[in-house]
Parts: C-alpha cells; sequence; structure tokens
C-alpha cells in the first residue's frame, strides 16, 4: 500500500516519544537520587537499562567526566610551599604538536639557568587539546584541565593564559584525577624512600636542598583554582562594569587586528 | 531573569525603556536561530548538541536555518580557510539583522592547531565582528552551551536605545575578500601595493 | 607492502615492457617516464594489478644522493583486487626543469583526482589529462605550496620543535612576525587593482544518448554549496542540468584544505598523531590506526605493539566502524528529506560509544589513543565492563532497529533503488573503497586482502551486496555494523592481559631512513598512509590515501543521467568526511 511507510514513519517518531517519556517519568526519582551531588551541580549518570539516551540539563546538570578527559592544560604547584612543579624542562614545550606553549626558563643573576620557569604561556586560541604535554611531563607539572566553561568575549589576550592563569594547586588536580594522583604519589614516596635509603648510605647531602622553598603565592589562582568546571554556570552576570562584553556594534575592521 | 541591574546607568531611570529592552532581549535570546552550517569537526560537536542529549532546542535554538536570510546566529564551527573565509563574510552580509558571531573553537577562534597553514585564515575575527569565543578543540557541546548562554548574558545587556541596527550612521555590510595570488581585501589595495612593489620581503615564487 | 628485497631480474614482468624498468629496490620500481602508460596497462591486463590505489609525489629537494635531474618522484601503489597481497610501487622519477610525464587516467580513471592533487601540491602535469586545473586551492594561487622551496607566510623553520619556544620563549603572536600582519603573502609586483579572478569552472556537459525519450530543455548550470546542508560539510558540487536532469556535474573541494602535509612534515613523527584525528573526523581510531601502522613498518621489531594493545586497537577501530556507519546512516536519511529525525535517532548509540573513547582517551572525537608501538592508556575493567555491556546489550537491539524501520521502508527503497549505478568494472577503474566498491559487489576488504595488526584471527565475513546502488551502499553499511558486533565480541572475550606498550613511551621517534605505506580499511575505505623518512625525527613526506577524497572520482559518473534530488542521496551515500577529502 502506498503510504504506509510514511505512517510506519510517523509511527516510529510516536513510539520513541512515549518510550522515552515513560523511561523518563520512571526514573525520576532514581535519575536524581543516581546523580552524583557535587558542588558543581548534579552530575548524570546514564542507568545502563535505560533504553534511550537521556538528556543533560546542562547548565543545571552535568555530564559525568571521566578522570581522563582534556581540555586545555594547567601547571600544577604544590599548596604546602607555594612552588611551581615545573623546572622547565621544556619538554612539553617541544612536543606540543601545533607549537602553542612559550616557557622563558628562569636566571639567576650570573645568567646562570635555574629550574623553573619565569614565564609560561599557552595560546588556547591554538591548542588542540591532544594532552601531549601532560603525557610526557617527567614531574608531573603540566595536567590536562577539565574546566570547559572558557567561552570569552576578547580572544585576545583572553585566551593566551599566562602563568599566573594556568597554575592551580595540586589538592584541584588531586579531586580531579583521584586515581592518578594516588598512583602518582605512591611511585613519589617509593623514590623518595629509596632516595632516603640511598641518601643515608651515601652521607645525605641531596635530601636537605629544597626544603627552603619560598611560600611566594599567596594570592589564589586567577583561574578558579579550586571550583573544578566552575559553579559560574547560573550565568551569574559579571559585577565588575570593565568586563562587560564589548557590542559587536562596529564592523570587522577590515583584517587588521589592532 | 532579574537582569536590570545590568542596564547602564543613564538607562537606569528610564522604567518603560528598561522593561521595553528587557521584553525585546528576551524573546531575542530564547528564540536565536542559529545557521546550520557546519565548516569541520567541530561542525559535528554542534551537531550533537543539538542532538539528543544535549538538546539546543531547551534554549529555543532547535531550529537551525540553513538560509542566512532566517538565521539570528552564525556558529563558525570550524577552519575557517581562504577558500571558504569569501563565502562565509557574503553568508555574513546576508544575514539580517540584529545577528550575531560565535566562534567555535580553537580554529575558528585563531587558527588551532592550523594556525600556520598556508590556507588557513588565523580567526574569523580578521574579517567579521565575534561576538563569543568558545576554545576548545573541540569544544564539547557542555562547552558550546555555556557559550551560548554568555551570548545569551550579552544580549541581555544591550538597550533598543544603542543597539546600532536602528541607526542610520553605522555602516553594517562587510567587504568580502577577493581569491587572488592570496587571499586580500579589496580595501587593502593601497597598503598592499606598497609592500608587494618595494617588496624584499615577500619572496619570489616560483610556479 | 613490497618490504622484500627487488632487483630488477627479480621482476617476472620485466621484459614485457621493454626499457620501462630502469632500476628496483625495497621501496619500488624505478619506471621511465616514457613507457610509464605502457607498463601500467600491461600491469593492468596481464598481472592483475587492476586497482590504483594511491598516486601522489615527493620533492626531493635537498634530499641525501638527489639532484635537481630527480628532484620530483611520483610514486604509485597498486594493487590487485582479486587476489589481494602485496601491491607493487612504481616511481618516475623527474627532473626540477620538466616535472611532467603522461596521464595515467585513460588507464586507470581512478588516478583522476589524485593527478589533479599533484598537480595542484607541486606543479606535476600530466599530459593528457582532461582537466588540469587546481583542485584544493584555486586557480590563480601563487606556487605550488608542497615544494619543499616554497614557503608558508608564518614559516619559522623546516622543522618542528621551534626554537623560540624554550628555554627563551617570550610569547609572540605569529601576526606580529610577519609583514602583512596576517597569515598571506603575495608575489613581488603583484598590483590587487589589476587583478582578475579566474571564472567558474564549468562542468562537462554528457549528452544523454540518442533515442531516449528526452525532451531537451534549456541548460542551466547551478551551484550547491560550499553552504548548503546537503553536502555534509563545504562541499561544492556545479551541476549542469537538462531540465531536472543532471547532465555534468563538476565536484569542487577544497574549503577545508588544511595544509595537513604541509603540517606533517613540518611536525615530528608523534605529532602527526593528534593530526590525523582530524582527518577523518569521525573516526580518528582508525586514522591513528593507519599512521602507527605505516610509521611502525618503519620502526621495525621496536615498533611492535603487544598483544593487548592490538587488541584494544582492533576494538577502537570496530567501534569507530560502528560510529561512522551510523551516522552514514542516519545522514543518508537527513539528505532523502526526513530531516534530522533519523539521524538523532541514529546517534544516539554514537554518544554511549564516545564516553567509552572519552573514558579511556580523554576526548570524544580527537582520541589521539595510538602510539607507535602500543596505545596510551591501559582500560580498566570498569571499561571493559561498559564496553561489553554496550556491544552484548544495546548495539544489536540498535541495529534490528534499523533493519526493521529501514530495510524494507517503501521511501527509503523508492528514492534509492536503482540510483547511483556503479558497476563493479567502474568501481574499481575509479579506484573506489570501502563500503562504495564492496556495494558494487566487490569483495575487496583490506582486513581480508591484506591482513593487518590481529584481523586474521576474528571471524568475520566481507559483507558484499550486487545491488550497485544507493541502497546496496545502505545494506553493506548495515551489515559491516553487524560484522563489527561480531568482532567486538570476540575481541572484548578474549581481550588478554598484559603491557601496552613496547618499551617506554617517548618522545622522540628514532626512525630508519625509508619508506612505508600503511593502510587500514577504515569505515570509508582504503585509509593509507605513505611516509619518507629520512632517518630525522620529522618526515621527509607524509602523504594521506584519503578514501573520501579518492572516492568522489566516482561521483560524476554516477550522477550523470539522475534527477538533481538523486545527486545528494548519491552524494551521501559515498559518505564523505570534508576534514579527510580536503585535507
Ligand atoms: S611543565 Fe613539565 S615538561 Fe613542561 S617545562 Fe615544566 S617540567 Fe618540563
Ligand atoms: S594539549 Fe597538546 S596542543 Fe595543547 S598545550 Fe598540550 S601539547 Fe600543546
Ligand atoms: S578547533 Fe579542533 S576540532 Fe575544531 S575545527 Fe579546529 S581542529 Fe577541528
Amino acid at each position: 500500500m502506498f503510504g504506509k511507510g510514511i505512517i510506519k514513519g510517523l509511527g516510529i517518531t510516536l513510539r520513541h516519544t512515549a518510550a522515552t517519556f515513560i523511561d523518563d517519568m520512571a526514573r525520576v526519582p532514581s535519575r536524581y537520587t543516581n546523580a552524583i551531588e557535587t558542588p558543581q551541580g548534579k552530575l548524570l549518570r546514564q542507568p545502563p537499562d535505560s533504553k534511550g539516551l537521556f538528556t543533560i540539563q546542562y547548565p543545571e546538570e552535568k555530564r559525568e567526566l571521566p578522570e581522563n578527559f582534556r581540555y586545555i592544560p594547567m601547571l600544577l604547584y604544590d599548596e604546602k610551599t607555594g612552588k611551581d612543579r615545573c623546572t622547565a624542562c621544556g619538554i612539553c614545550a617541544k612536543v606540543c604538536p601545533p607549537q602553542c606553549i612559550w616557557i622563558v626558563r628562569d636566571m639567576n643573576e650570573q645568567g646562570k639557568p635555574i629550574p623553573r620557569p619565569s614565564e609560561f604561556y599557552i595560546d588556547a586560541s591554538i591548542c588542540m587539546s591532544c594532552g601531549f604535554c601532560a603525557e610526557f611531563c617527567p614531574f608531573d607539572a603540566i595536567k590536562m584541565n577539565h574546566d570547559y566553561e572558557m567561552a570569552t568575549y576578547d580572544r585576545f589576550p583572553g585566551l593566551v593564559f599566562d602563568k599566573e592563569e594556568l597554575s592551580v594547586p595540586t589538592s584541584y588536580y588531586a579531586s580531579l584525577y583521584p586515581s592518578a594522583w594516588a598512583a602518582e604519589e605512591a611511585a613519589r614516596a617509593a623514590k623518595a624512600a629509596k632516595k632516603a635509603a640511598r641518601g643515608k648510605k651515601g652521607g645525605g647531602a641531596g635530601g636537605a636542598r629544597r626544603k627552603a622553598a619560598p611560600a611566594k603565592r599567596t594570592a589564589a589562582p586567577a583561574r578558579k583554582a579550586d571550583a573544578p568546571a566552575s559553579s559560574k554556570a547560573e550565568a551569574a552576570p559579571p559585577q565588575d562594569e570593565s568586563k562587560a562584553p564589548p557590542d559587536a556594534s562596529s564592523p570587522a575592521p577590515g583584517g587588521s587586528q589592532s | 531573569m532579574a537582569n536590570e541591574n545590568q542596564v547602564p546607568e543613564e538607562l537606569q531611570q528610564n522604567v518603560f525603556v528598561t522593561s521595553i529592552d528587557f521584553l525585546y532581549n528576551w524573546s531575542r535570546k530564547n528564540s536565536m536561530w542559529p545557521m546550520l552550517f557546519g565548516l569541520a569537526c567541530c561542525a559535528i560537536e554542534m551537531i550533537c548538541t543539538a542532538a539528543g542529549r544535549y538538546d539546543l532546542s531547551r534554549f529555543g535554538m532547535e531550529v537551525m536555518r540553513p538560509s542566512p536570510r532566517q538565521a539570528d546566529l552564525m556558529i563558525v564551527s570550524g577552519t575557517v580557510t581562504k577558500k571558504m573565509a569569501p563565502i562565509i563574510v557574503r553568508l555574513y552580509n546576508q544575514m539580517a539583522e540584529p545577528r550575531y558571531v560565535l566562534s567555535m573553537g580553537a580554529c575558528a577562534t585563531g587558527g588551532g592547531p592550523f594556525k600556520e597553514g598556508y590556507n588557513v585564515v588565523s580567526g574569523i575575527d580578521k574579517y567579521l565582528p565575534v561576538d563569543v569565543y568558545v576554545p576548545g578543540c573541540p569544544p564539547t557541546p557542555e562547552a558550546l552551551l555555556y557559550g551560548i548562554l554568555k551570548l545569551h548574558e550579552k544580549v541581555q545587556r544591550q538597550s533598543i536605545r544603542t543597539v546600532p541596527w536602528y541607526r542610520k550612521d553605522t555602516p553594517r555590510g562587510i567587504t568580502i575578500p577577493v581569491l587572488g595570488p592570496d587571499i586580500f581585501l579589496p580595501d587593502r589595495a593601497d597598503e598592499i601595493r606598497q609592500i608587494t612593489m618595494r617588496q624584499e620581503t615577500s619572496e619570489e615564487i616560483a610556479s | 607492502m613490497t618490504e622484500s628485497v627487488v632487483t630488477t631480474s627479480s621482476l617476472p614482468f620485466a621484459d614485457a615492457v621493454p626499457g620501462a624498468v630502469l632500476d628496483a629496490d625495497q621501496w619500488g620500481i624505478i619506471v621511465n617516464p616514457d613507457k610509464l602508460v605502457e607498463l601500467a596497462q600491461y600491469l593492468r591486463d596481464h598481472e592483475g594489478f587492476d586497482y590504483l590505489s594511491s598516486l601522489t609525489a615527493v620533492d626531493y629537494l635537498g634530499f641525501k644522493d638527489r639532484t635537481a635531474d630527480d628532484r620530483f618522484e611520483i610514486v604509485y601503489h597498486l594493487f590487485d583486487t582479486k587476489k589481494g597481497g602485496d601491491g607493487i610501487v612504481l616511481k618516475v622519477r623527474l627532473p626540477e626543469s620538466k616535472p611532467e610525464v603522461d596521464s595515467l587516467v585513460k588507464v586507470y580513471p581512478g588516478a583522476d583526482l589524485q593527478e589533479r592533487e599533484a598537480y595542484d601540491l607541486y606543479g606535476i602535469k600530466f599530459k593528457g589529462h582532461p582537466r588540469l586545473r587546481r583542485i584544493l586551492l584555486w586557480e590563480g594561487f601563487h606556487g605550488h605550496p608542497m615544494r619543499k622551496d616554497w614557503k608558508e607566510p608564518y614559516y619559522e623553520a623546516e622543522h618542528k620543535p621551534y626554537k623560540s619556544r624554550w628555554p627563551v620563549g617570550h610569547y609572540q603572536w605569529a601576526e606580529d612576525r610577519v609583514p602583512w600582519g596576517d597569515n598571506i603573502n603575495y608575489p613581488k609586483g603583484f598590483d590587487p587593482d589589476a587583478f582578475e579572478p579566474a571564472p567558474l569552472p564549468m562542468p562537462i556537459i554528457h549528452e544523454p544518448p540518442e533515442g531516449s525519450d528526452h525532451i531537451h530543455t534549456e541548460r542551466i548550470v547551478v551551484n550547491m554549496g560550499p553552504q548548503h546542508p546537503s553536502t555534509h560539510g563545504v562541499f561544492r558540487m556545479i551541476v549542469a542540468l537538462d531540465g531536472e536532469t543532471i547532465v555534468g556535474l563538476e565536484p569542487e573541494v577544497g574549503y577545508l584544505h588544511r595544509n595537513h602535509e604541509k603540517l606533517g612534515e613540518r611536525n615530528t613523527w608523534l605529532g602527526n598523531i593528534p593530526f590525523t584525528d582530524r582527518l577523518d573526523y569521525l573516526s580518528s581510531m582508525s586514522n591513528n590506526f593507519g599512521y602507527v601502522l605505516a610509521v611502525e613498518k618503519l620502526l621495525g621489531d621496536k615498533g611492535k605493539p603487544p598483544e593487548r594493545a592490538e587488541y584494544l586497537r582492533v576494538i577502537m577501530a570496530e567501534f569507530t566502524r560502528i560510529v561512522n556507519h551510523m551516522w552514514a546512516i542516519g545522514f543518508l536519511l537527513n539528505d532523502l528529506g526526513a530531516f534530522f529525525t533519523p539521524a538523532l535517532y541514529a546517534i544516539e548509540e554514537r554518544e554511549l560509544i564516545l564516553d567509552l573513547f572519552e573514558a579511556a582517551a580523554g576526548s570524544r572525537m580527537m582520541c589521539n589513543y595510538m602510539r607507535f608501538g602500543g596505545v596510551v592508556r591501559d582500560v580498566d575493567e570498569d571499561w571493559l565492563r561498559k564496553a561489553r555491556d554496550i556491544v552484548f546489550n544495546r548495539l544489536d537491539r540498535k541495529v534490528d532497529e534499523f533493519d526493521e524501520y529501514l530495510t524494507g521502508n517503501e521511501i527509503l527503497m523508492a528514492r534509492c533503488v536503482g540510483v547511483g549505478l556503479l558497476s563493479a568494472e567502474d568501481a574499481i577503474a575509479l579506484s573506489a573503497c570501502g563500503p562504495m566498491l564492496r556495494a558494487s559487489g566487490v569483495p575487496y576488504d583490506l582486513r581480508r586482502a591484506r591482513p593487518y595488526s590481529i584481523y586474521d584471527r576474528f571471524e568475520f565475513d566481507v559483507v558484499t551486496d550486487d545491488g550497485c546502488d544507493v541502497y546496496a551502499r545502505y545494506k553493506v553499511r548495515l551489515g559491516e555494523i553487524r560484522q563489527s558486533i561480531r568482532i567486538l565480541k570476540q575481541a572484548l572475550d578474549q581481550i588478554p592481559e598484559g603491557p601496552i606498550m613496547n618499551g617506554k613511551p617517548a618522545y622522540v621517534t628514532r626512525v630508519q631512513k625509508g619508506e612505508a605505506y600503511g593502510a587500514v580499511e577504515g569505515p570509508k575505505g582504503e585509509l593509507g598512509f605513505y611516509v619518507v623518512s629520512d632517518g630525522s625525527d620529522n618526515p621527509w613526506r607524509y602523504h594521506v590515501r584519503a578514501p573520501s577524497y579518492i572516492n568522489l572520482n566516482t561521483l560524476e559518473h554516477m550522477t550523470i543521467g539522475y534527477k538533481v534530488a538523486d545527486s545528494v542521496v548519491i552524494l551521501g551515500a559515498i559518505d564523505i568526511v570534508l576534514g579527510e577529502t580536503d585535507r
């Protein structure tokens, strides 16, 4: 019969609508009890036996991100000492495929290099979120942030992150990557134990050198250090008048970027 | 939606305009139709945003219009190449005002990983005024939604008295670039000639 | 590939075409340019090499032991679709002063687009090519950008890593480094006001056959794209119409030409992996797979991945195929006019598979998961449990749903059966690959024809269909989803414990000098990577044999004589992704 296909097709849509509606309604309590309450809002879990797919009511609720999720890198500093983990070894800048990491290694007065960066930039308008920097950093100093809420009204310099903006405390990292953090800490402890054992034998010259790290970081890092996948999702209007978005009134200045 | 506190100082008194503004912006921002137009990888994430899981229709945006005439928002989703740039500018010019541009992904924002490529435009803002930049490669659907919310915020802050599309003094069209030996803007012809005529900078190219 | 040592005398056909073979080594046979067509004809007709898979050029300017007399090399990869197995590599060396060679279009019509690409990017002239025009760039572009002496405007150094990033890496905006303040460069003496843009290319008109009941009307030329909802991205078709009937079609690509290969030569070996993700962005895992296979051939024993890694690769690649085919089917319906709703249903399961990718690799689409000699990260029990859950419980259900709703659907049949016919001979001649080729009844699947990785361990069928039309392509895709599920079930059952990486992960890849062609059966077809190494940390040449691009050879052939609405469906059934087409 001609037209059967159309009726059948409409039937599919109808059936689908009904099924998802029932599925959704049947789970009204469990959907939210199953969700994980976090400071960032509800994280959604798709029940394995559901037939369809759950709609994520972003911004009220968010998808649970896997630990390995990567967006834009972040730099870690030690909370207790305030010291950067980065030693400016430059490996991340070398592996970065689009070459969007810029590092200035610090120097002392004699012009000798000191293992710490004095400047560190990542151009988020180039970064391809590949995660190579985090993968190959030998000091676990650079990791991939999970924060994807980074839309801005200005790209320059809004999307060129400097060291201050990239820095986050290690506790933030630990909260995003619990299992990687545990593994790394265990490895570090094992290494330290080994070193200590060797140090005792050899006279103990190595251990004390690093202790007197200046607690140079006092202010909280600029980029929402302690609010993973931050809470600004309530679309809170910026209080600061200077941060108000520019009006897109003037047409682009014919290719020039000044 | 208590956004009155963002109305510019001089308008605070004017309750009438304020509430018209509020209504005007509120209705615009809740029915902002994007243009159905994808460029590269980011377009796939844009489609996913519109699909079942993230459901763009929650924001009144499910009607993606293939025609620029009916669209309010251009989501530049992917790498803008030189070959494509004139077409994008032409599409933008064809959009009716008010129109907004959201640059999605590293490529549209600044060239992205392909920035060094000889055929890649270093960001759509070289040609179009961009309202919101969403970095990421690709931005996840959530990130795009966040960018759209940012845009809503911005729309909510505009005032009917100052918006440029009711004024006669601002020219609103954008020159369409031309594909010559390399892409160029006809308005910059003099500038270009100055360099190409003296020229040690651009080397002679064998063909 | 031809990894074994080859000499001129060991070639059985060396004497068949006298004077054609000049030399041979383990990487290929050097052919006399004047005899190329003759030799190709012989190989096709008598030796069974009926399939020109890849054709590309290499610029050896400044390469060790090479001079201006053999600066350019054209590399042809020929295969046998009946017997399978290793193919044969022909090379033609051309001097800098006169880079010209006879076109192979007469022997292998599939050389068409690839020769145009080599002309565009390298300036090699193919004598006898019917429309040797630029294809990825536009007519009038200055220079041929893949040549080693052509520098892009933001040129910084030949190879990454750039010195300016470390240890004194003060941030510098690339725009500030160049005189124009932008990614542009003009030749000396260029006057913008005197510039005349080249006219739009017009399609070649194919007259309808004599005696058909065809009413002649006025010819009109219609432009579709690059912004058109049916073109799957930024693809452009210039269609000549006689009434509603297509009498000529000119595909125009390059709107997403992102200079993948030029960047690939600047990048380190490792750095190319995330770039391959962005080729066919619907199936990044397969792209990774093809590239690492190619480089692993150059690495020798160092590049052999351990068992578990092989399994993980296969699992990921098959998941990718499912994702891709679901997308393709969903959007085929979109092209048929069932706007978006079927596509929405079709990509539901995709989201769950992407969640798996995200958990394993970190990103939904740009997985960047494979490394030379393994994979980057192991998966845990929880992941495997979820994967099994999806494969054993959900996917079958979904495919049955497709089957039930679509396969017998009268609208689908009315629009697809008998549309876009492509016979088996034409498919082979035009170098079609993947589901396109198999839907014409040619059982050519690299997983069987040239088994790579551990595909020889799994039971699965090569799905073919003799319909030769759009409907057959749909059915082949559906069948392939089923076969992929079958492979996944086996792989998820058998996956062993063990390491996932051969040796320690290293960011510098020591690659021996040589060449390799690694190919996988990607969801779209044969995805090949041809890499040339001079022994340094960066590829000398990095070429992608892109199935989406080469499948476009068939488009004109398939659409002539159909209605204009069919062209959308026929294009949809090729399943192109512009990131790969244009690279
Ligand atoms: S972040 Fe890591 S890899 Fe990069 S310079 Fe610092 S220590 Fe080295
Ligand atoms: S994620 Fe990749 S592209 Fe981004 S900074 Fe790290 S290495 Fe560079
Ligand atoms: S930003 Fe990344 S994902 Fe988006 S278009 Fe560019 S390369 Fe593709």
